[in-house]
């Protein structure tokens, strides 16, 4: 197709002097390099382009008995309220009567992670039983903290978590902490 | 030990139809990657390490952003005209069908029920301007003031009835939206008895992403 004169690599010492040929052989080395770095860049940008989805389920809401909350022991949960400021308070069992906490702690590897996993190895040894974490966003979290803990409910495989409504009594916990702003 | 001179092949490789296979890919490549439509509304979407793909059909999208700002999205022309047609019958405003046939065109909308025929009769260029669209209003009932519920709520049935299947939604909040605008979305999906939802997020790169799978 496009190899126009075959011989032209030779360069055999003819007797003939052939006029050369303008033009045979086109070296396509760097339209093949250009045609293939192109091709890289619209694969990756169709499939890298595209947004994530990341499921939530949350429990059934009851609206006739907004109390209506599942019986649990208390020393198989534990809260995680998401405060201002990009601050966690975390706490094992009842508000009033926490078996751990509440303390305040940060969010990633070095904050909340290290304590969910510590959580997730003792509460099974201790009751045989998955921990069930709850997370209550207080009204001056962003929807990036969200994220981020639902985030981390993925990366420490804790499969048991709600989201759920924070009480009053948290919030107070949080304003008197300068958690929360109003 | 001398051995006769192999005469060397040539290095010269015909690269055509490599070029030709190459250049097709890339045709390929470049017509099936959808240019990015302009937003209605931007939102910087947080980071996390989910590597779930948001599905392409019968998807409703939420967005919500620049402070509580709801826009509201349905993946599916047919979907859409569908779901207008519910939407006139419950408010009662006609539509015309170049208007249904226009709004089917349209990917994402903001604006309150009774400012939809402006909103259709724009152009795409107008429609983008930013702060343009108020967004969807939305309250706690589930009377016709919460328009958004009634936007979800018709967009379910019309996928439901066009295609037999669940209609998936998700919510495409901005990353420093506050936690009860957020809320809410997730109250006008959960008085729906949806509570399967997703949230979208752009994949979070580098070493956290990396050392949290190890764990």
């Amino acid at each position: 197709m496009a190899e126009l004169n075959q011989d032209s690599g030779g360069g055999k010492k003819g007797g003939k002097v052939r006029s050369k040929k303008q033009g045979g052989r086109v070296d396509l080395t760097a339209m093949v390099d250009l045609a293939f770095l192109l091709i890289t860049f619209f694969m990756l940008t169709t499939s890298l382009n595209k947004p994530n989805a990341m499921d939530v389920t949350v429990p059934d809401k009851n609206k006739d008995d907004l109390e209506d909350r599942l019986e649990v022991a208390d020393d198989r949960t534990t809260t995680i309220l998401l405060a201002g400021d990009n601050k966690i308070v975390w706490y094992s069992g009842m508000f009033d009567t926490p078996l751990e906490g509440p303390e305040t702690v940060d969010y990633g590897a070095e904050g909340i992670r290290k304590v969910l996993l510590r959580r997730l190895a003792e509460v099974p040894q201790r009751t045989g039983e998955d921990l069930i974490v709850v997370i209550r966003p207080s009204d001056d979290a962003t929807h990036r903290n969200l994220v981020d803990i639902l985030d981390e409910m993925k990366i420490v495989n804790a499969q048991k978590f709600s989201l759920g409504n924070i009480l009053e009594i948290e919030n107070e916990f949080l304003r008197q902490h300068n958690l929360l702003s109003n | 030990m001398a051995r006769a001179k192999v005469k060397r092949a040539s290095t010269v490789i015909d690269m055509t139809a490599m070029c030709d296979v190459s250049f097709l890919l890339l045709t390929f490549f470049v017509l099936t990657a959808t240019a990015r439509q302009p937003e209605a509304l931007e939102v910087d979407t947080p980071a996390s390490v989910t590597q779930v793909k948001i599905p392409d059909d019968k998807l409703g999208m939420v967005t919500v952003g620049d402070g509580g700002k709801l826009f509201f999205g349905v993946k599916g022309p047919q979907i859409r005209t569908r779901m207008l047609e519910t939407m006139s019958e419950n408010y009662n405003i006609q539509f015309t069908e170049e208007e249904k046939a226009r709004f089917a065109l349209m990917d994402e909308f903001g604006v309150p029920m009774h400012n939809l025929k402006q909103l259709i009769a724009m152009d795409m260029e107008q429609r983008a301007k930013p702060g343009l669209q108020p967004g969807i209003p939305s309250d706690t009932t589930n009377n016709l003031s919460n328009e958004m519920y009634h936007w979800i709520h018709a967009a379910r049935t019309a996928t439901a009835a066009l295609y037999n299947e669940q209609m998936r939604i998700s919510i495409k909040g901005d990353a420093n939206e506050k936690y009860p605008d957020i809320k809410k979305v997730i109250d006008i999906l959960q008085d729906q008895n949806l509570n399967r939802f997703s949230l979208i997020t752009k994949l979070k790169g580098g070493v956290e992403a990396i050392s949290g799978d190890e764990e």
